[in-house]
């Protein structure tokens, strides 16, 4: 039975409540909010409330609604008070629509009242005596600083691994981002390092940025005038809901056409359908990992047929052949069209035979981008993309490939224009230079597995969920992990020097020391001997910016959950540990690299990093900016106003790659088949390949989710989407537990009819606490480390018949049909 | 297939304003309901009204009839299923009712009467009338609120409850007992 709330009534909130400016801290689109809050023991009234709007009506549709989801009972300044925060009509982004996962907000925050989210952490947990136990901040990060210190004096900073998220929203923004930047590229040289998503410390897309062209280059209103909308890889109206909502469906009432490449029928292309006409929407479902191909079939088509814009290309973009040779840090070269053009240059028959689509619809999408209007003039398009190819198929080449199609037709840097990454969290990056590094960076959890390193910091990631070669980084963390917590078992009862001495034995003998800042209690916070607990975005001020560079202050409105606290101050409070420790360690000039976190608040660490290097930007002033905030970059102040940037590159000029001639380069991308490593021979070898999909109800791996009965009703277990004719074939039914095996590993999910899915493709929903994809995913990589998590294959077998939970819930179409 | 699409979004901003207008007539009623109200403790649950729907003899299998309540500016269906559900009830415990107004932001949605469920014009949720009203896809963070059903002898049908909040309303019963 469907999940019931048996709510039939909420609290009104008062004229005068307190109302705070929110940027939804789940996905990258950063939707604005309004958060009320007000004393427990006071409401509002039908006719006197903080809407200003008679509630005693029944609302019109797309009027204000609090939706019980929106409410809570939550902590201020330690009283309880009531919390609604509901989506803003005045608020450019969404203009008062919510989705399933930013209008729980409220829902989703920790309430001794209402019981929600009880997982959250509230104090510091150390290993002791065989279990977790609950101690004080001091008494953790000593230890954290003793070990720690110990290792990368004994040994190098090497030693030491971290696993940091570099995102916005969420428990990241500027704030954080720069508290953990400083403390490991400032304080320290960690060059052992990688990033929540992904096993090295990288860019997602290092081509376009080579290019010259920076990922995120247009407004969200580009969408809403231009002809047509190039979408590759995404489900936008599950992932990025408003901006799709809220901008590319007026784009398509306005006329744009849709082009979509993604191997899957999705929920986008069926909405794009219902909005602009079937006969305005071509999806490209393109064989798994072709999408290279694709686009240099169509830039070919382009050229021969004279659609380019050739000012652009004079003006804009090099001239004189290669730029930048092919090496082991760039794994294609890159330089003018003509250059690039030796290597991309696909007839429309090969690409066909590569991505299994008719040529005439590769002509079509090359026409919808590029065939100039009947009155000559330029059509206009915005290309966007996600993890479909930055999860994909040779990462480098392939976006390079698209954003040469984006160059030559001179669609960056003009109104209706850009190509852009979509975007999964929001963006919040300001840290001291990773140049250290080094590119190629370390394929870290291969470092892991490989036995070295002795210290993990984990910063707010769980690779058991999210991570590749999952089933093998599992079993080694976890071997290594219980060493040293056998290590502190053994030396039970003994002093604080015993117990280091122990941890650093084991360490030396193959041990890993974990310390998990997080959240919540994660699957890889299993393995971890020091566990610090962690606010969240609207718990602590927080900044950061959306898919247009929107940068907006998403202010502190309640209380966090017991002691837990910014990571921004948990990096403060870590490095003065390690400066104290150094110090009595003799170690003065070492200690003294850990001065400089005398921070109180996270402003004081937003001035301390961001400001520096945007002085015009402070919290004040973008409090007054509401949930509007400002374009990045900031380029002034003016009347009370801090003054940004629409769209960036409107002078012609690219300068991502850090060139002096401000000019674009093209990628020569040729296309290779299968790049990473043991892909090809998984494909040959088994019957399915097994897609890795999102879906709209889930932020991230769950992580508050999990605790959603809403949510977890609606699917039990990870849904795993399979044509009927393979299910008939594999003897399932809607709801079973299934089982997909390969080389690498294992993994279960519920089955999903869908008459839409091809035959021999499943989709599968990432990151699942009930079975990680990432188990059968191969360790397979590119020359710069991007993990190619999309193409697995597997076998598949039944486990169970669905269980009563499964059989309860609704196994119809996603797609809408009136 | 654009052309059916406004049309759908027609009807949807047909519904509204017709709510809208009873809106304001209902306010106008509910100053005067309110009063006495004030005077007595509340109950610590809501007081449903009774509402007659219709009579098990008035309906057929999936043809869903358009229904009234906790009042008129609540609009929702009332369906026999031919199958038991859970929650269903009358004789073949397979009537359901359900609000029609999506969750999400309250468009006013359709019935496909091919796989059962109701679909909302305004952004494509849809929810399945054959499992609770469960949210198929979509935006809404709730699940369709359903009307508690009670059939009588003579095979009258009777809301008397709701299992969600009804979009746009801080409370479920708006005017009080009508
Ligand atoms: S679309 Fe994204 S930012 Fe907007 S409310 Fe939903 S999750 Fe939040
Ligand atoms: S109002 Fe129904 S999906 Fe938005």
């Amino acid at each position: 039975m469907a999940y019931k709330r048996q709510i039939d009534r909420l609290p009104i909130p008062p004229a005068d409540a307190k109302v705070h400016n929110v940027t939804c801290h789940y996905c990258i689109v950063g939707c604005g909010y309004k958060a009320y809050t007000w004393p427990r023991n006071k409401q509002g009234t039908l006719t006197d409330n903080a809407f200003g709007i008679d509630l005693g009506e029944q609302q019109p549709a797309d009027g204000t609604w609090l939706a019980p989801s929106m409410y809570n009972l939550v902590q201020q300044g330690g009283k309880d008070v009531h919390l609604a925060v509901v989506p803003d009509h005045d608020c450019v982004v969404n203009s008062g629509l919510g989705s399933i996962r930013g209008a729980r907000m409220a829902e989703n925050r920790p309430s001794r009242v209402t019981g929600t989210q009880q997982q959250r952490l509230t104090d510091p947990l150390m290993w002791r005596n065989g279990v977790w136990q609950p101690t004080s901040w001091d008494d953790a990060l000593d230890l954290v600083a003793r070990v720690t210190a110990r290792v990368i004096t004994e040994g190098s900073e090497d030693e030491l691994v971290v696993s940091m998220f570099d995102h916005g929203g969420s428990a990241g923004g500027y704030e954080n981002t720069w508290g953990t930047g400083k403390l490991y590229f400032e304080s320290m040289k960690v060059k052992n390092c990688r990033i929540h998503n992904r096993p090295a410390y990288n860019s997602e897309v290092h081509s376009t940025r080579d290019m010259g062209v920076g990922e995120l280059n247009y407004s969200y209103s580009d969408y809403e005038v231009t002809d047509t909308i190039f979408m590759i890889g995404a489900n936008s109206l599950e992932t990025q809901t408003n901006l799709f909502l809220n901008h590319m469906v007026p784009g398509l009432r306005n006329g744009a056409r849709m082009i979509v490449v993604d191997p899957r029928r999705t929920v986008t292309v069926n909405a794009a359908e219902e909005v602009a006409g079937v006969e305005n929407v071509l999806h490209l479902a393109i064989n798994e990992g072709s999408d290279m191909a694709l686009f240099n079939a169509i830039l070919t088509h382009i050229v021969d047929n004279g659609w380019t814009d050739d000012d652009f290309i004079a003006n804009s973009t090099f001239q004189n052949g290669e730029a930048v040779a092919m090496d082991s840090a760039h794994p294609a070269a890159l330089g003018s069209l003509d250059m690039a053009m030796q290597a991309c240059r696909t007839s429309l028959e090969e690409a066909a035979e590569v991505c299994g689509v008719p040529t005439d619809d590769i002509v079509k999408a090359a026409e919808w981008i590029a065939k100039p209007h009947d009155d000559g003039s330029r059509r206009k398009c915005v290309t966007c993309y996600e993890k479909g190819i930055i999860w994909g198929n040779d990462n480098y080449r392939t976006i390079g490939a698209l954003v040469n199609v984006a160059l030559a037709t001179g669609n960056v840097g003009r109104e209706g224009g850009g190509v852009c990454r979509l975007g999964g969290h929001q963006e919040g990056y300001y840290r001291p230079s990773d140049a250290h590094v080094g590119r190629p960076a370390e394929y870290v959890d291969q470092f892991l597995i490989r036995g070295l390193g002795g210290v993990h910091h984990i910063w707010a990631c769980d690779h058991h969920k999210t991570t590749l070669n999952a089933s093998e980084f599992k079993r080694v963390h976890k071997k290594r992990a219980d060493l040293v917590k056998d290590a502190m078992d053994a030396a039970a009862g003994g002093t604080r020097e015993q117990i280091v001495d122990a941890i650093v034995s084991a360490i030396n003998a193959g041990g890993l020391f974990v310390v998990d800042v997080d959240i919540i209690h994660s699957q890889i916070g299993q393995n971890a001997h020091v566990i610090l607990p962690a606010v969240e975005s609207n718990e602590m001020n927080l900044t950061s910016m959306n898919g247009e560079r929107r940068l907006r202050l998403s202010e502190k409105y309640m209380d966090g959950p017991g002691t837990a606290k910014p990571d921004c101050l948990i990096a403060a409070g870590m490095a003065q540990h390690m400066e104290r420790v150094l110090r009595e360690m003799g170690n003065d000039a070492y200690a003294d690299q850990f001065k400089g976190y005398d921070w109180e608040t996270e402003e004081d660490a937003f001035m301390d990093g961001f400001n520096k290097g945007n002085p015009e930007v402070t919290y004040e002033r973008l409090r007054a900016m509401g949930n509007n905030g400002v374009q990045e970059p900031v380029i002034g102040f003016e009347n009370g106003q801090l003054i940004g940037v629409e769209r960036l590159y409107t002078d012609g000029k690219f300068d991502r790659h850090g060139r002096d001639d401000k000019r674009a380069l093209f990628c020569a991308a040729g296309w290779r088949g299968w790049q990473a490593p043991g892909k090809a021979r998984e494909k040959a070898n088994h019957k399915f390949w097994i897609n890795n999909v999102r879906a709209n109800i889930f932020w991230q791996n769950q992580f508050l989710d999990q605790d959603s009965d809403f949510v977890q009703d609606r699917f039990p277990y990870p849904f795993i989407e399979m044509n009927p004719d393979d299910m008939a074939e594999l003897g399932v039914n809607p709801g079973d537990l299934i089982e997909i095996t390969n080389d690498n590993g294992a993994t279960q999910g519920m089955v999903y009819p869908v008459t839409t899915a091809k035959r021999g493709h499943v989709a599968m929903v990432f990151g699942s606490p009930a079975g990680s994809q990432g188990n059968v995913i191969n360790p397979g990589v590119n020359e710069l480390v991007l993990p190619d998590y999309k193409h697995t294959w597997g076998d598949i077998r039944k486990l169970a018949d669905a269980t009563p939970q499964a059989r309860a819930v609704s196994f119809k179409s996603k797609e809408y049909t009136a | 297939m654009s052309k059916k699409c406004n049309r759908l979004v027609d009807v949807g901003r047909r519904q509204f304003l017709r709510g809208s207008a009873l809106a304001a007539a209902g306010a106008a009623a509910s100053t005067v309901t309110s009063a006495p109200a004030q005077a007595a403790p509340a109950n610590a649950q809501i007081d449903y009204p009774s509402g007659k729907l219709a009579n098990i003899a008035d309906l057929a299998v999936n043809a869903p009839m358009d229904i009234e309540y906790p009042d008129a500016d609540s609009p929702g269906i009332l369906i026999k299923l031919g199958e038991p559900v859970e929650g269903g009830v009358g004789p073949d415990g397979d009537i359901v009712a359900y609000s029609v107004l999506c969750p999400h932001k309250g468009w006013f949605m359709s019935y496909n009467s091919e796989d059962r469920t109701m679909n909302c014009p305004g952004h494509f949720s849809r929810f399945d009338v054959e499992a609770g009203g469960q949210q198929v896809w979509g935006h809404a963070t709730q699940n369709l609120p359903q009307f508690t059903l009670r059939v009588d002898d003579a095979g009258d049908i009777y809301a008397e409850g709701c299992s969600d909040l009804i979009f746009g309303r801080p409370t479920n019963v708006l005017y009080g007992e009508e």
